[in-house]
């Protein structure tokens, strides 16, 4: 159990997919402007997350170990593919939701975070309950960055910020001081 | 689209749309493996081999490839060239491979690679095709290196793991941390709109006459 | 696969504005097909000419961790953990990488010098993992190495590369207990820490506590069984 909430809080703050490990960063830059937007992205993402840490599981418990060498394409083919197959199922079954998840789903297809979870969960062996505790934290964890920067980001709108430092490299610099205060979860993990 | 001349193809990429430090594209491996001018250096071998790998088969099977699954077909050829590079690298620089880690599985996803092959090589003959990547993946490799140099020099006080400074030299270590890539690129981007601001100023004191020209090129 | 199901929806309008044919669904799983098993011959191909350099270069780094750790045996066996027990022989036919394995280091004679093995904890950022080497005669450490570990550069990388500290696993005793720097009252289980690498040269002492008190007592029931 203790194992299981290390790797929850390992993956959610102390190793923070986007502020210390820069996956996710293209929905990071892109749809950050907003708070609301951003919360509901990083929802979409723990969703499809936990989905890709179990198909990942699946792949490798049964097909990859016999055939390492396919496991990059694998995992890209099953995530795609899946992704759009969860999109339509939502669709049909739930229009709500829909609504509010659906248009990132394609977005989410190719974002480093998805194959990043898949790659790093086989790297480090983790099995079923280990890797949907990873997708858990992982998830939260974008949430946290995103909704963080979009609050962020809201109000240096109102502020004077001169024109040179517009745009992506304030973002960049942002991100930097964002990351620089998650540093101090460090040494979180080594208590349980 | 509008044509363009060999020269154009290869050089358009180094600087003008450089992938990472215009068009924003790549940023992950560039933030998260530049941490040493060596990492860098590896990571820029291993992309540029998958995009030009890619751009050869996909120009050279363009007539062959259905419109409908072109973009599977794009990201099936690009894995192929990811995991070839993952071992090969992995039996010729095991340290290298181990500094990488995951990030050459995710070379993958570097949306770079599949907007080359949409965008061009799926298009145009193949020595233009090569000539674009080649291009493109310089253009990765310059942005990999100012990144990774600043962040060796400033963070460990060595380049290539020659240490530059004294023995008192008390390094910057959170250059070398997550949070110095973010800096070291948003201060990039900085120096960078700062330069294109100050031409276009230039250009704008030379006359009117070229004025419009000149804003042109610094976009 | 869901491409196929897609080519009479919007890929339609597409291919009729660009006036490009339609392309039969035969024709789009035949070109996947082909692609795919033309990618999978080629990583066949890298994977069995790789393979060997891969394996040889991670069984070349892990003897030389083993014997460094161990003071350079003349020799060592790999045991592995088999139903509870410690077995040098592995039924014929069963994986070696299925099972636990630490490994003996054995002098001219054959007599056992040491006993290394490896085991991980999540350090400052992430797990550390640690291969170790101890003396089952009287528990008494042997050498220690870092296999792997992310903890910060100048600060919590000095369990690797602060030698006096690395020194201190040459003559401990296990159990270990860690202690702050000029605390300790010259007790042998004393492990002096890192200032400024406290949580990381802890971690460090744990893991070795941990996976003694888990081997230890497998290698005496060993020894007992081979020696009546």
């Amino acid at each position: 159990m203790g194992d299981l909430v290390w790797i929850l809080l390992s993956a959610m703050v102390v190793n923070n997919f986007t502020l210390a490990l820069f996956l996710g960063l293209c929905p990071f830059m892109g749809v950050s402007a907003r708070v609301e937007t951003a919360l509901r992205m990083g929802l979409a993402n723990i969703f499809v997350l936990v989905i890709t840490s179990l198909c990942a599981w699946l792949l490798n418990s049964f097909v990859l170990e016999h055939a390492p060498f396919l496991r990059i394409i694998s995992f890209i083919v099953v995530i795609a593919s899946l992704v759009q197959i969860v999109e339509m199922a939502i669709k049909k079954f739930s229009p709500v939701l829909f609504q509010q998840l659906g248009i990132f789903l394609p977005l989410i297809t190719t974002n480093c975070a998805i194959l990043g979870l898949a790659i790093f969960q086989t790297n480090r062996g983790y099995g079923l309950f280990q890797g949907l505790a990873f997708a858990v934290g992982a998830g939260l964890g974008l949430t946290l960055a995103l909704v963080l920067m979009a609050s962020i980001r809201e109000d240096s709108e109102r502020a004077t910020v001169p024109s040179l430092a517009r745009g992506t490299a304030l973002v960049m610099i942002i991100a930097g001081s964002l990351s620089l205060a998650f540093m101090g979860f460090a040494g979180l993990g080594s208590a349980t | 689209m509008r044509e363009t001349t060999s020269t154009q193809d290869l050089v358009r990429g180094i600087w003008r749309e450089n992938p990472v430090l215009i068009q924003m594209l790549g940023l992950c491996p560039a933030l998260a493996v530049t941490n040493s001018v060596a990492n860098s250096l590896a990571m820029g071998g291993a992309t540029m081999f998958v995009l030009c790998g890619s751009s050869l088969f996909i120009s050279l099977l363009k007539k062959f490839i259905p419109h409908e699954v072109r973009i599977s077909t794009y990201i099936l050829v690009i894995a192929t060239f990811v995991t070839v590079a993952d071992m090969v690298l992995e039996a010729g620089f095991p340290t290298l491979h181990k500094a990488l880690g995951a990030f050459i599985a995710l070379i993958v996803v570097n949306c770079m690679i599949l907007g080359r092959q949409e965008a061009f090589a799926s298009k145009r003959p193949v020595g233009r095709a090569l000539l674009d990547a080649v291009g493109t993946g310089l253009g990765f490799q310059i942005a990999l290196l100012m990144m990774g140099g600043v962040r060796e020099i400033l963070g460990a006080g060595t380049f290539l793991e020659m240490p530059l400074f004294g023995p008192n030299f008390e390094p910057w270590v959170v250059m070398i941390l997550p949070p110095g890539g973010f800096l070291t690129l948003g201060f990039w981007l900085l120096g960078l709109s700062w330069y294109q601001e100050r031409r276009k100023k230039a250009a704008r004191d030379q006359g009117a006459s070229q004025d419009s020209n000149a804003e042109g090129r610094a976009a | 696969m869901s491409d196929t199901t897609h080519s009479r929806g919007p890929a339609d309008d597409a291919a009729a504005a660009t006036g490009r044919p339609e392309t039969s669904s035969l024709r789009i799983i035949l070109t996947l097909g082909v692609a795919g098993v033309m990618a999978g011959l080629l990583l066949v191909f890298v994977f069995q000419a790789t393979q060997p350099t891969i394996l040889a270069y991670k069984a070349k780094m892990l003897k030389l961790a083993v014997e460094e750790v161990l003071q350079g045996p003349d020799s060592y066996l790999t045991l592995y953990l088999v139903d509870g027990a410690l077995t040098a022989e592995l039924l014929a036919g069963s994986e070696e990488d299925a099972y636990e394995q630490i490994y003996m280091g054995l002098d001219a004679a054959g007599k056992v010098t040491g006993i290394a093995a490896a085991h991980s904890r999540p350090g400052f950022q992430e797990h550390v993992k640690v291969i170790f080497g101890f003396d089952p005669s009287d528990g008494r450490m042997m050498g220690m190495k870092v296999l792997e570990s992310k903890e910060t550069p100048g600060l919590g990388d000095k369990i690797e590369k602060d030698e006096e500290f690395v020194a201190q696993f040459t003559r401990a005793l296990a159990p270990l207990e860690a202690v702050k720097k000029g605390r300790g009252d010259g007790d042998p289980h004393q492990v002096d820490i890192i200032t400024g690498a406290t949580i990381s040269s802890r971690c460090v002492v744990d893991v070795i506590n941990e996976a003694y008190a888990r081997w230890n007592p497998l290698v005496e029931q060993m020894q007992g069984a081979t020696r009546p």
